[in-house]
C-alpha cells in the first residue's frame, strides 16, 4: 500500500497530508490523555506499535503472484481507539520512508491516510457493528482486523486512481487496474492479519485479562486453565 | 480457552502463505529469454502501472537514502520485524510470569 516517493502529483500529496494532519494531531492528544489516566497502559501502547512494526515488515506471497504485507493497525485500533493509530502508524511509515526508501516523505500523508486512518477506523467500526449484532468476540476481532487491512489497500487504489485516471476509461478504469494489483493481492493477507490479531488477543486475554477489562473490551473471562 | 484455536490460527497463516508458492506458475520466458519475475512487490507493480498510464510522469522527489542493495534492504526489514517481535515477546513473557506468580501467591498454603 506504500505509494512510492514522488509518485503522487504535488497537489495530491499536499491534499492527503492536510487530510491526515488533524487525525495525527488528535491521535497524539488522545494517547496523551489515555496515558495520563492509565499510566499502566503505556506498555500495551508499545505492543500495539510493535505489532504494526512486525506485520508491516512481513512481505507475504499472494495468489496473484505478487507480494504484499499486512498492516497490523486493527489491533491497536481495538485497544486504544482508531485515532490513536494515526500517530503510531505514522511512526512506522516514517521509519520505512526514511530508512527503507519504502513509501516516502511526499507520499507520507496519503500513506498515513490509508494505513493509519482508514484501516483503524474501519476496523473499529466493524468491530462495534459485529459486537452489536452479537457475533462472538473472536470472530468480531477477525472481521475487524481483516477488513480494516483490506480497506487500507482499497484506499490506496482510490488514491492512485484519483491521481492517475486512465486516459481512456478515466477514474473507474484506473481504479479497477490499481485495485487489481492491491486489493486482490491483499485478500489472503487480510485473512492472515485477522488470524494473527485474534492470536495476540488470545494471548492478552490469557495473561492480561484485568488490563483489557479496564479498556472496555468485552473480553471473555478466562475459564480456569 | 479453546484448546486448539491458537495452533489452528498459526497453521492457517502458514498455509495461506504456502498456497501461492505451489499454485502460482512462473510464465514462460518472453522472447528475450529472460526469466519472468514472480512474487514482486505490489507497491512496485503499482509504480509500473503509473508509468503505463502516464508514460511521461516523472517522480518529482527522490528518497534521501536508499538501501544500497537488496541484502541491506532485507537487513533493515528484518531489523524492523525483530524490534517489534522482541518487544511483544518481552511483554507477553513478563505478563505470563506475573500472572503465574500471582496465582502462586493466592494459592492457600498447605503447611
Amino acid at each position: 500500500m506504500h505509494i512510492m516517493e514522488g509518485f503522487l502529483p504535488a497537489k495530491h500529496a499536499v491534499a492527503w497530508s492536510a487530510a491526515s494532519a488533524p487525525f495525527v494531531a488528535y491521535g497524539i492528544y488522545s494517547i496523551k490523555k489515555r496515558v495520563a489516566e492509565h499510566p499502566e497502559q503505556r506498555m500495551l501502547l508499545g505492543v500495539a506499535t510493535a505489532f504494526t512494526f512486525v506485520l508491516s515488515a512481513l512481505k507475504i506471497p499472494s495468489v496473484t503472484g505478487s507480494c504484499s504485507h499486512p498492516t497490523g493497525t486493527g489491533f491497536g485500533a481495538l485497544l486504544f481507539g482508531p485515532a490513536a493509530m494515526a500517530p503510531l502508524g505514522a511512526i512506522v511509515l516514517l521509519f520505512q520512508a526514511i530508512l527503507l526508501a519504502h513509501g516516502g516523505l511526499t507520499t507520507l500523508g496519503a500513506n498515513i491516510f490509508s494505513m493509519a486512518i482508514v484501516g483503524p477506523f474501519a476496523a473499529y467500526g466493524i468491530f462495534r457493528m459485529a459486537q452489536a449484532i452479537k457475533l462472538p468476540f473472536g470472530l468480531s476481532v477477525f472481521l475487524a482486523a481483516a477488513l480494516g487491512d483490506l480497506l487500507t489497500y482499497v484506499t490506496t487504489s482510490l488514491q492512485l486512481a484519483l491521481a492517475f485516471p486512465d486516459p481512456v476509461g478515466g477514474f473507474t478504469a484506473s481504479l479497477a487496474k490499481f485495485a487489481g494489483i492491491f486489493a486482490l493481492t491483499q485478500i489472503p493477507l487480510a485473512a492472515s492479519e485477522g488470524f494473527l490479531t485474534v492470536l495476540v488477543f488470545n494471548a492478552l486475554a490469557r495473561y492480561n485479562a484485568r488490563e483489557l477489562q479496564s479498556m472496555n473490551l468485552p473480553i471473555p473471562q478466562e475459564v480456569k486453565a | 480457552m479453546k484448546p486448539y484455536q491458537n495452533i489452528s490460527l498459526i497453521i492457517a497463516v502458514i498455509v495461506l502463505a504456502l498456497i501461492p508458492l505451489v499454485t502460482v506458475q512462473r510464465p514462460e520466458p518472453g522472447p528475450d529469454g529472460k526469466k519472468v519475475e514472480i512474487f514482486a512487490g505490489a507497491d512496485g507493480q503499482a509504480e509500473d502501472l503509473i508509468k503505463q498510464i502516464v508514460p511521461d510522469y516523472k517522480p518529482w522527489f527522490e528518497p534521501f537514502f536508499e538501501p544500497p542493495s537488496g541484502e541491506i534492504e532485507s537487513l533493515l526489514f528484518a531489523l524492523q520485524a525483530a524490534l517489534g517481535a522482541g518487544f511483544i515477546g518481552y511483554y507477553l513473557g513478563s505478563a505470563a510470569t506475573r500472572s503465574r506468580l500471582q496465582k502462586e501467591l493466592n494459592r492457600p498454603r498447605v503447611d
